[in-house]
């Protein structure tokens, strides 16, 4: 067991720095900016790269601040969040995405671990399956979904018999998010798990310190910021699930009808709620990211320091 | 998407055409009637319903016309209209019902008054082998049967909630029936088509869908159950030219294509009623206008 350590090389505590998400301050950045701007006076190359990212920045930008705007200029955001449909999008989107994250967190955690810490037979293939519903088209995933779980599919008629129906329900929502947005937590906490000092969990092995109190009290704590990152990208993954929910769970409000599919049913009946949902959705992605730049930023600094 | 791909579909349509006159040698006098100067795309919004006949005649509309192609965006009607309002650029809509068409010349996107070209009938569809054990309308409301529909706004939506009301009315059925059968509705699908291919994988034990949904494809997975013939409600389907056509010629000619003998024949043959039959349990007068559904 004690040579467990030496498969795993040893890396600084630094889950892969997020160059996108986290400048740790803000003077550098105003340093980079102050560089190109001198660059671009001094010779005229840069001006194709940043012409390059000001198109980005607009093709990223306009949908935002579209839906804002228009939401600001036409709506009462407010009287048109208290409709019964935008409502019962957003309490089943907040049910279903708080399961599929306890699903993911208690099937997801111990894969992780296992391939953070131990070579075995088919660990490889194990770590290609994870990545394969990140690479899969959502339509796949739900078809997939509906041929293995559905009344007619593989494993249909057993559930059946046992008097479960999982296409059409909110279970169905909460397997179609799962399924989609697993990997990013099982990624994220395969990295944290990697990164974590393994002389830290053999000095509690040591001291005579239980494999599963080192777990919670070693490496979880050690690890939280990548597990708390990964959390939160599986989480937003799941809410903004669409494509294999419509097709495993249908839409129905209040039961399978979750924020994406609410917003793509009124658009052809109520753009005014399409939008109000929509400019929700802006705004807790905005939070998030903030909340992904809280959580990975102070462990940058660290890891820098 | 839908828009750029149309203003792709625009300009390519217009390189198209200047390479055509280009080579082309030039006609003595390009006469002002349609049969020679019809060329080019016509793209066609058509309700999801309309799928097989809408291509077996574009492609017989493209033979009959030399030099055009025939572009279609199948969805439900309202979904066309909504996105038609959104500015997506197309010749030709066809909707499944009046209300999507009548709201569409509201808003300004018709060129013309729209034409009836066909009819519809409904009926009850059930997997072949029909688990739910439906045989009539009032098995709808047995509980614990599944059923699917289409969101409130869509065609088959609103003609389901009619029938159902019109049930209603009905003492054999009460009127608590449009309520008993709601109960049992598990998913508001996107369109008729999803509709029926929830039906078709056994998802939903029952939907009530055109009668042309049933096509040849489906016939070993989908049967149809006959509505009650007292509460036969028919599907009216407008087509007219859009104000912002790019091709209005082109449009135009396919218009008349479909309201022709030819566009005719292979409707029917699809299973549409013609537009000017009117079966003996035809709606009498406008249809009840419908309110702005369950949803909201």
């Amino acid at each position: 067991m004690a040579d467990r350590g030496h498969l795993v090389p040893s890396r600084p505590a630094r889950p892969r720095p997020a160059p996108a998400l986290a400048p740790p301050t803000s003077a550098p950045r105003n340093r980079s900016l102050v560089t190109i701007v001198r660059a671009v006076g001094r010779s005229g190359a840069l001006v194709p790269l940043l012409l390059s990212a000001g198109l980005f920045a607009v093709l990223v930008l306009a949908p935002v601040v579209a839906i804002v705007a228009r939401v600001l200029l036409t709506g009462d955001l407010l009287a048109v969040l208290g409709r019964p449909v935008v409502i019962a999008a957003l309490r089943l989107s907040l049910l279903t995405t708080t399961l599929s994250l306890g699903l993911t967190l208690l099937l997801g955690t111990p894969v992780a671990y296992l391939l953070a810490r131990y070579r075995f037979p088919g660990r490889t293939l194990l770590d290609s399956l994870i990545d394969l519903p990140i690479v899969l088209p959502p339509a796949v995933a739900g078809l997939g979904l509906l041929m293995a779980f559905g009344r007619r599919g593989l494993f249909g008629p057993a559930l059946e018999a046992l008097g479960l129906t999982l296409s059409f329900t909110t279970a169905a929502v909460v397997v179609a998010q799962t399924f989609v947005a697993a990997p990013f937590y099982v990624r994220a906490a395969r990295a944290a798990f990697l990164a974590v000092d393994q002389e830290l969990e053999r000095v509690a092995h040591t001291l005579g310190v239980s494999a599963w109190a080192t777990f919670w009290r070693v490496t979880v704590p050690v690890a939280l910021p990548g597990l708390v990152s990964g959390a939160l990208m599986s989480w937003a993954r799941a809410l903004g699930e669409f494509g294999a929910t419509i097709m495993v769970a249908g839409s129905f409000p209040g039961r399978t009808q979750t924020m994406p599919l609410a917003i793509y049913a009124a658009l052809e009946s109520d753009l005014e709620a399409a939008l109000a949902l929509a400019a929700l959705l802006v705004l807790v992605s905005l939070g998030l990211l903030g909340g992904l730049r809280r959580v990975t930023g102070p462990l940058g600094e660290r890891a820098d320091a | 998407m839908i828009r750029w791909s149309a203003a792709l579909l625009a300009l390519l349509t217009g390189l198209l055409l200047a390479c055509r006159s280009a080579l082309a040698p030039p006609t003595a006098h390009p006469s002002p009637t349609p049969t020679t100067t019809v060329s080019g795309e016509v793209v066609v919004f058509a309700a999801a319903s309309l799928t097989d006949a809408f291509k077996e005649i574009g492609a017989a509309f493209s033979a009959t016309h030399p030099g055009t192609t025939v572009t279609f965006n199948f969805g439900a009607s309202s979904q066309l209209r909504a996105q038609l309002e959104q500015g997506a650029r197309a010749d030709v809509f066809a909707s499944a019902d009046q209300a999507q068409m009548e709201r569409a010349q509201q808003a300004g996107l018709l060129a013309e008054p729209p034409r009836v070209f066909a009819r519809n009938r409904l009926v009850i569809a059930v997997p072949r082998d029909n688990p739910g054990g439906v045989q009539t309308l009032r098995d709808l409301a047995r509980p614990g049967l599944r059923l699917v529909t289409a969101a409130p706004e869509v065609p088959i939506g609103v003609y389901t909630q009619q029938l159902l009301d019109r049930a209603a009315q009905d003492p054999a059925y009460g009127p608590d029936f449009p309520a008993r059968v709601g109960a049992n509705i598990v998913s508001r699908e996107p369109n008729v088509r999803q509709v029926v291919a929830k039906v078709a994988l056994g998802e939903a034990d029952a939907a009530i869908v055109y009668q042309t949904d049933l096509t040849p494809d489906l016939a070993d997975k989908v049967r149809p159950v006959a509505l009650p013939e007292a509460l036969t409600l028919i599907a009216t389907y407008p087509i007219a030219l859009l104000r912002q056509a790019p091709n209005p010629t082109a449009g135009a000619a396919f218009i008349a294509f479909v309201l022709g003998p030819d566009g005719q024949t292979i409707l029917q043959h699809w299973g549409f009623l013609p537009a000017g039959d009117t079966p003996t349990r035809a709606l009498r007068g406008p249809l009840p206008r419908p309110d702005r559904g369950p949803g909201g």
